[in-house]
Order: C-alpha cells, then structure tokens, then sequence
C-alpha cells in the first residue's frame, strides 16, 4: 500500500514519518514512536485507554487515522510531566489518592483530566464524573479517580487540598 | 556534636510498614506511561498472530482453504489442526481434566471458536489474512437452553468423548453431562425437609458474564532454535502454571522456558487459564523461527476467551415456624460452555461452591452439582471471585431473603437469629470447610447501625403506603447482604492445579547495604504487591518498606509459586513473605548476640533491631546486622542474609462482611437510583488500609455491573448478542454509585499475620445486595424472586408484569 508522508508535533517535538493510510493513529504512536503510554482496550471507541490530547481537544486515537493527524499538535501521558521534569499535578493526584490500580486506563484517564481542567477549572464532583464518562476503568470504582482530579484542581488553582485517600 | 535521636514514632513510621496507607511504588511509572504491558513488548522481526473464528456455534468444518490468504502481502503461514497434529497439539488438557481443541478439528463448538491462525508481518497483514481463509461449515443443530442439554434428544456436542462414559470427576450420565459432584449428607437433609415446617424452593440462577479486565489477554512467543528455548512475555496470573503447561505440551524442558509476566492491565480471573492464542502464538515461533505477538481485540475476549457463573440454581431452605433454618438443599445445573475448562482446584469441579451454607448454622445440608455441555465458550473462571463462591453467596443471600419473607420475618433479624455464634468457631459447616474464625454479630450490628436499619424500614413502609395510595411512582428497596467467603486455596491436602499443590512462594535476599530484594511466586495485575508486600517485610525485620524491591513475574528468578487468583496472595504468599522474614530475622538474631556478647535469649526485637533485654542502649540495627552477615559473620555461620519460604497454609481463610444498598426505582420507566451503598469488610489484619478500600470500591463496581445488567448473552442460534463494550455493561463514572467503607477486624488465627484476602469479597457480596434490594424493592407488591441482571428494561418488564403500568 502506498505510503503517505504524515508530519505532526508529538509531545513537543515535531516528528514526520511515512504511514500507511489505513494506519490508525494508535497504532502509529505506540508502534512506530514507541509511545507504548495509551493503551489499546476495545474495538469499538468505547475505552478511552487511547486516550490523547490532539489540537486541544481529548482524542480516541483508536479512532483516527494517522493521517488524519497530518500538522496536528498531540499530547499523550508522556508528555504530560511538567517542563522542569516534576510530576502534573494529576500524575501527582492519581497517586496520592490512589486513583489507578493496574494502570492501563490511567495515561487515558490522566490526559482526559488535564483538558478537563482546562475547560472547567473548578469542576464539581458530577462535572469530573461525567467529563470522564468516556474512559472507562475496571479496577478503581471511579471514587478515587474523583478525588485524584479534585486534588489536581485544587494544587492547580494555588489551594492544595488535605485529605488523603481513604 | 548533636545528632537527634529519632522516637520509636519516627523509627516506625520511617519503615512505612503493615497499617500504614502506603502510597503505590506501582504509580510512578504508571502515571508516567511507563508500565510496561505486553502488547508493549518489540522484538525484532516480530510476527504477529490473528484468528480465522467460528462464525457458528455448532457446525461441521467441511475445508479450510487459505490459497487466497497465503497470497495477501505479509502473510507467512496459516495454522490449523492439521498442522497443530504434527507436534500433536491440536488437542489441549484443560485444568479441569477435560480436552480442548485448539484449532477447530472437524467441527466448531461455540460461536467465535479459533479455527485457523494467521501469521504475518504485522496485525493489519494478519487481519487481511484473516480475511482472505475461506471455510466451509455445515451447521448442525445448536445447544443454548442448559435446562435442555440433558434431554434425550439433545444434539450431541462433544462426539470425542461420546463412548466414554467416565470423565474425570466420575461417570457422566448423558452425552452432554460432564460430572455430578455431591457434598453433605442426602438422607438427613431430606428427613430434615420431610418434617419441617416451612420450606421454599427457587430456581436462583446467577446468569454468564465475564470479566473483561481492561487489557485483553495477550502474548509474544519467541523461540530460540539454537539454545532451544522458548521466551513467553504473556498476562499471565500464574506464571510458573503456564511455565509448567507449556513444557508437558511442548515437551522443551522445563529449564529452557521463561515465562515473562509484565505489567498486566487487570486480570480478575481471565488471566489464569491456557487460551489456544498462546499455544498458536509458541507454535508460530517454532515454525518460523520467529518471536510471534498475538493480541486478541475486545470481542474475541468477551465472546471466546473463557466466561464467569452460568449457574442455575435451585435453593431449597427448611424452617422452623419461628426462623431458625434447619436444613439446605441445593441443586446446581453448571454450564461449562462446549469445554470444561473451568479454572479451579483439580478435586473441586464446582470450585467451592459447598460454601453455600454461608455465614449461618445449618444442621444439615445437602449439594448436588451437574456440569453440562452447551454450545458456548468455555472457560468458567472465577471472576473477581474464590471458585464459584461468588455463585455460592448470591444462592444463599437471595435464599434467606426469600425464607425471611415467607416466614414475615425481617431480613435482618432472620440472618442475625440463624449467624453461627463467634463461639462455635472454629466451626465446621454442614458442607465440610471449617471456619477459621468470625463474629458476624458484631459485624451485622455495627452495619445496622451505621445505616440506620429501623429508620429505613420505617421509611420504606411510610414509601409503601404513599406508592399504594397512588401517591408516588416511587419504590425503595433496602438490600442486605451478609457473606462469608473461603479464600486462600489452599492446604495441599485437597488443593492442587495439574497435580501441583497450592502452596505459595517467596524469597528474601538482604542486600549488604540493608537494601532488600523479594521475589514471588505471585503476580499482581493491579493488586499493589510491589507495595503491601514490602509492607510486610517492612515489619517483620525492620527495613524501611522504600528500601526493599518486590519482584514478580519472572519464571527464572522467581521461586515457584501457584500465582495470584481466589484472593490468594496475602493468604498464601503473603505468609510465605512472614515465614522467610522470620528466617532471616533468626539468623540476624544470632548475628547480632555475637556482635552484642550476650546470649539469643537476652535479645528482644525493638521496631528496626536487635536490643539487650534491659539494656536498650546496647543494640545492633538491622542494618547494622546485614553489613555484619556480609562482612564479619559469627564463626561457624555462613555469611550472607537471604530466605526462602513456600508456605502450604493449614487451612483456608474465610473472610466475611456485611454490605447495605438503598435504592429507589421507578416503576414506570423501569431506572433506578442506588442511594447508599454501605460496605463493611473484615478481612482480618489490614495491611494497607488505601489498597484494602481501593479494591473494595473496585469490587463493588463489578458487582453493581453483574446484578444491573452485565451479562454475555446469546440467542437461539448461539449468537453472542452483545458481544463488544458497545452493548455489555461496563459501568463509567456516571453510573457507578458512591461506596461507603468500614471494617471490623478479626485476624485470622492460623496466618502468621493473620490477614485473610479482600480483593473479592465486595464482588462476592455485592452482587447478592444490589438483587436484593431490587426484590425487597418489589416484594410488598408480591414478587418472590426476580432473576438477575436487572437492567432498566427489565426491571420495567417486572413492573409491567405486575400490572403497574395499567
Ligand atoms: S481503544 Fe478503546 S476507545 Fe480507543
Ligand atoms: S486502574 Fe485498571 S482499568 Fe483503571
């Protein structure tokens, strides 16, 4: 098949390769960028394992083709740590309030939660449950990933919050 | 100079060990994207694997052809069963004493079943390989209704074994029966029935579903022809078990396999058994002399790759007039789908399901289980779940509540009246465990009250009248749920898998520098154990749970162990870490009485150390004592400081709780709201209190998922008709309820810690409870039993039924 030519600014760093039209946008981060972070965990768009962060919106890169991605800026969990090197503060959260257990819905979970808080800021506890309603976690009942987004919004926004998790 | 002495309070918090809400070693790399999974894994020159499937659940294969397939670009080969015959692997032993076809051989079973295994350059070169397999079927009647397969003119399934009228658990009656198991005494149970004064007798079933962790399972074989070793990297939740299996069938030395379990995306029992992907993922490798991938997508792991419950069964509860049970009858019809390759214990083909008699004191009781043939997957995994207890706790919950409203008893009152009494344990049930330990009073009080039990059933009846007086559309179901699991498989007089016994394993080495390193015969898939395992440690010789490394997973350097499934790892492996804690810690001992001149007997330990009994100044730090074990050890001792333990537990452990769910329901639309959800949990010793709740918030999850609609269901022909996350329940933030946690704490006498597993009770006890309060919701308008999953529609169904829709 012929291949086509696909540049995109991936975590930063602008990088061009040569895709498969058919290639999804998945496949091409975790196999030819060794971006293994999002996960694969359905094949009907329904997980949000996959989850990445493309031109400012959250993305199901199961969902798109690679070169439907041809000049778009992508965020994915690797490029989600702070500029100095240190933790986001939803890397920190989920860990603090134990919001993730074997970890593969978590890149997803985290990078949905950083343009969550984008958009709302303060989020109330049923606008982060339903913000997250896409991304969907087997092991943790959510009520942990809750808090670790509240905890986010509250470091983000200059007043850290206490409680630890339960 | 003036160095601060730290307190006892700094020493031990410093160690972070047992009690302490430890946050996860686990996170820094998962947070980051840096787990790594198995689909994660790159070789070079890396084939990948993919499945021609069954589009029939009962049909002969007529031809296979792969002419067009063999000439897509990429494709390298196509397997079937004629190839899989050469190295004699086209059939494959089950854990349950059963055969399984890998690859379809001349007929296909169930619907999705793997017929040939296309191998390619890459997945999409796979999938148009896939693509390109023509097969020929002719179909032939098909099996779905379970009540129906031991009819005399049911088609017949498995014409392998059609002679052969004994199978590994006995004789087998019809060409679709697989085994009848009995447990309990038959005569004094039906004498207990013939004179009773109030029986019921329901048919409860707890319909199929599965587990569907996150990531589906996986596997990269590669194998090496000049050394003649195989490399397995697979999600496996027993690793060593698979090392075992592969080598019986591949027959390549054991020695010469490694079998890699890396980071898993959530197991909850679908990672235990051998799937034919594996076994055509290592024959792939041997044929091309290539590492082979096989990554199987959502819908082949809902519809192929082994299932949960599919029991039905039919209760039966003796009783007196004024509510003490005095006998329990059960028969169980299990469909175990076109296989038996259920993952239990080898002696225990219904698992442990004679746990059915539950927290209360039977006198009598008698179980029959018939394992049964259908067109269906095979697979019968224990699902977040300690071998068909799940199926055992929603048989006797939903009984009680049944007997309790016929007696016009309270449901509570009713359980608190029939609990076996905290001084009957250890307590030897009518069925044949013995219970540890327990105090199911204390529990179900402090649960009551923590709920408010007489204020919602006073509320619930003011609700009643208003809905009767046409007052609201609204009912309010309380549901109760009071479980006592069996986990920790277990002692090795009756538990073992494939002939090995269930012990577990772990081994210590300390590090000169003080630093240590546990390796285990376990496998978290999301458990934490690189976390609370240290924990442990941490405890028991004093090193600071941030200094020592847990490592699982890895068949070479890790000691032989059954792996993680049935809430076994704290009550197995988590006593074998205890067990070679303790070793190291005796011979630290004598390291530090030579150091210190005093004799063994004149040291006691103190948090991090060694101390002269009287003399506290006089001590020697565990750290201290590794420099010494590697530097100047004690004449006549070997140097060094490392243990090993595999640790064959004298008993099971029988965790138990009492969980609360309020829920109202809309009679005209069928939607209802879960209220309160209370959980209380006694797991004995807690040895992180975060890990213990976050995986009771995980459990009550996937119980509130199976009791309101998750369900693989098929239709006449054997059509799996909701076979992707489009259609089977997975529960988003938006749905799952909110989960209040408690706990009461009775350790567990027999473990060295005395901790006893949680990791499944809130499936185990939560599912009972949310069907409860949907029949409690329903009972005043004269329901008796409603059978699960209780999804909108249906719940509408029931209010229909009941003519409330006018
Ligand atoms: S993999 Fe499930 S939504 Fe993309
Ligand atoms: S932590 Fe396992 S799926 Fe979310």
């Amino acid at each position: 098949m012929a291949k086509m030519h696909v540049k995109m600014n991936v975590n930063g760093a602008e990088v061009e390769s040569l895709v498969e039209p058919r290639t999804l946008l998945i496949h091409h981060l975790r196999e030819t960028l060794n971006l293994t972070g999002p996960h694969i965990g359905c094949d009907t768009t329904h997980c949000g394992a996959c989850t990445i962060d493309m031109d400012g919106k959250s993305v199901k890169s199961c969902t798109v083709f690679a070169v439907q991605a041809d000049g778009a800026m992508i965020t994915t969990i690797e490029g989600m740590a702070n500029p100095d090197g240190t933790l986001h503060a939803l890397q920190e959260g989920f860990r603090m309030m134990h919001g993730l257990q074997c970890g593969f819905c978590t890149p997803g979970m985290i990078v949905r939660a950083h343009r969550l808080l984008k958009e709302i800021p303060n989020p109330t506890e049923d606008e982060i449950r339903f913000g997250i309603a896409g991304n969907l976690c087997r092991c943790t009942g959510y009520q942990n990933i809750v808090k670790a987004i509240q905890y986010a919004a509250a470091k983000l926004s200059g007043a850290p919050m206490q409680e630890a998790a339960e | 100079m003036n160095i601060a002495v730290p307190t006892r309070e700094q020493r031990e918090a410093k160690l972070e060990g047992m009690g302490c809400k430890r946050k996860r070693v686990e996170d820094i790399r998962f947070t980051q994207g840096k787990g790594n999974y198995v689909d994660d894994v790159k070789l070079p020159g890396m084939l990948f694997g993919d499945f021609v499937r069954s589009q029939y659940a009962h049909a002969r294969v007529k031809k296979i052809d792969d002419s067009k397939a063999l000439k897509v670009p990429g494709v390298l080969a196509v397997i079937t069963a004629e190839t899989l015959k050469t190295v004699n692997l086209a059939w494959m032993p089950t854990l349950a004493g059963d055969v399984q076809m890998v690859l379809a051989d001349g007929k296909v079973l169930f619907q999705n079943q793997e017929i040939a295994f296309v191998v390619a350059v890459d997945r999409y070169a796979a999938a148009d390989g896939v693509e390109a397999v023509e097969v020929e079927y002719e179909d032939l009647p098909v099996l779905v209704d379970a009540f129906k397969a031991l009819a005399p003119d049911a088609p017949l399934l498995r014409e392998d074994i059609k002679d052969k009228m004994t199978g590994a658990h006995g004789p087998r009656r019809h060409h679709n029966h697989i085994f009848e198991w009995s447990m309990g005494d038959k005569d004094l149970t039906d004498a207990a029935f013939a004179k009773a004064e109030v029986t019921t007798k329901d048919v409860i079933s707890y319909h199929r579903t599965h587990p569907s962790p996150l990531e589906t399972c996986q596997c990269v074989a590669s194998f090496d022809k000049i050394k003649g070793e195989l490399t397995v990297w697979g999600t496996f939740q027993a690793p060593h078990v698979i090392r075992t299996v592969a080598s019986l069938l591949s027959k390549i030395p054991e020695h010469k396999i490694h079998v890699i379990a890396p980071d898993i995306g959530g197991g909850f029992g679908n990672k235990v058994g051998a799937y034919p992907g594996y076994i055509c993922a290592i024959v792939a490798s041997i044929v091309t002399g290539k590492p082979v991938k096989w990554v199987e997508d959502r819908i082949e792991n809902l519809t192929a790759t082994s299932f949960a419950r599919d029991y039905h069964m039919t209760t039966e509860i003796a009783a007196t007039k004024d509510g003490k049970v005095t006998a329990l009858r059960v028969h169980v019809l299990a469909d175990h789908g076109a296989f038996d390759a259920c993952a239990d214990p080898s002696k225990w083909p219904a698992g442990f399901f004679n746990i059915c008699t539950g927290s209360y004191d039977f006198p009598v009781a008698h179980l029959v289980v018939d394992g049964i043939y259908t067109n269906k997957a095979p697979g019968g995994v224990a699902y977040r779940c300690s071998f068909r207890v799940t199926e055992a706790a929603y048989c006797i919950e939903r009984a009680m509540d049944i007997m309790a409203q016929k007696l016009g008893m309270d449901a509570a009152e009713f359980r608190l009246k029939n609990f076996v009494r905290r001084e009957q344990f250890p307590y030897h049930s009518a069925l044949g465990w013995e219970y540890d330990s327990g105090d199911y009073h204390t529990a179900m009080n402090k649960a009551m009250e923590a709920v408010g039990y007489k204020q919602l059933r006073a509320e619930q009846a003011e609700k009643r009248a208003a809905f009767k007086r046409g007052e609201t559309r609204e009912i309010m179901g309380i549901g109760i749920s009071f479980f006592t699991e069996i986990v920790g498989a277990g002692p090795s007089r009756n538990c073992d898998i494939l002939g090995v016994a269930m012990f577990d394993s772990c081994e210590i080495r300390v590090h000169p520098t003080g630093a240590a390193i546990a390796r285990m015969g376990t496998k978290s898939q999301g458990q934490g154990h690189e976390t609370t395992y240290a924990q442990i440690i941490a405890t028991e010789i004093g090193i600071p749970a941030d200094d020592i490394m847990v490592e699982e997973g890895n068949t070479d350097t890790a000691p032989y162990g059954l792996g993680t499934y049935g809430s076994r790892s704290t009550p197995v492996a988590g006593a074998a870490i205890a067990m070679a804690a303790r070793k190291i810690k005796a011979k630290a001992q004598m390291i530090a009485a030579y150091m210190l001149e005093v004799h063994e007997a004149d040291l006691e330990w103190d948090i991090d150390g060694f101390r002269v009994k009287g003399l506290p100044e006089k001590s020697k730090t565990m750290k201290e004592l590794a420099w010494a074990a590697y530097n100047s050890p004690p004449p006549g001792l070997e140097p060094g400081l490392e243990a090993v333990s595999y640790y064959d537990p004298p008993n099971m452990t029988y965790p138990f709780g009492a969980y609360f769910c309020v829920m109202d329901i809309d009679v005209d639309t069928g939607v209802y709201k879960i209220r309160r959800f209370y959980a209380l949990d006694d797991c004995g010793t807690r040895i992180n209190p975060m890990i213990i709740e976050g995986q009771v918030h995980g459990g009550l999850t996937e119980a509130f998922a199976i009791a309101m609609g998750q369900e693989i269901r098929y239709d006449e022909i054997g059509n799996v008709v909701n076979g992707s996350f489009m259609d089977f329940f997975i529960p988003t933030a938006v749905e799952t309820p909110k989960w209040e946690t408690d706990y009461t704490v009775t350790p567990s006498p027999h473990h060295p810690i005395g901790a006893k597993g949680v990791g499944e009770s809130p499936n185990v006890g939560g599912v009972p409870c949310f069907s409860n309060a949907v029949n409690d919701a329903f009972a005043f308008l004269g329901t008796r039993h409603i059978q699960m999953p209780h999804d909108y529609w249906r719940i509408w169904e029931v209010a229909k039924g009941l003519g409330l829709h006018g």
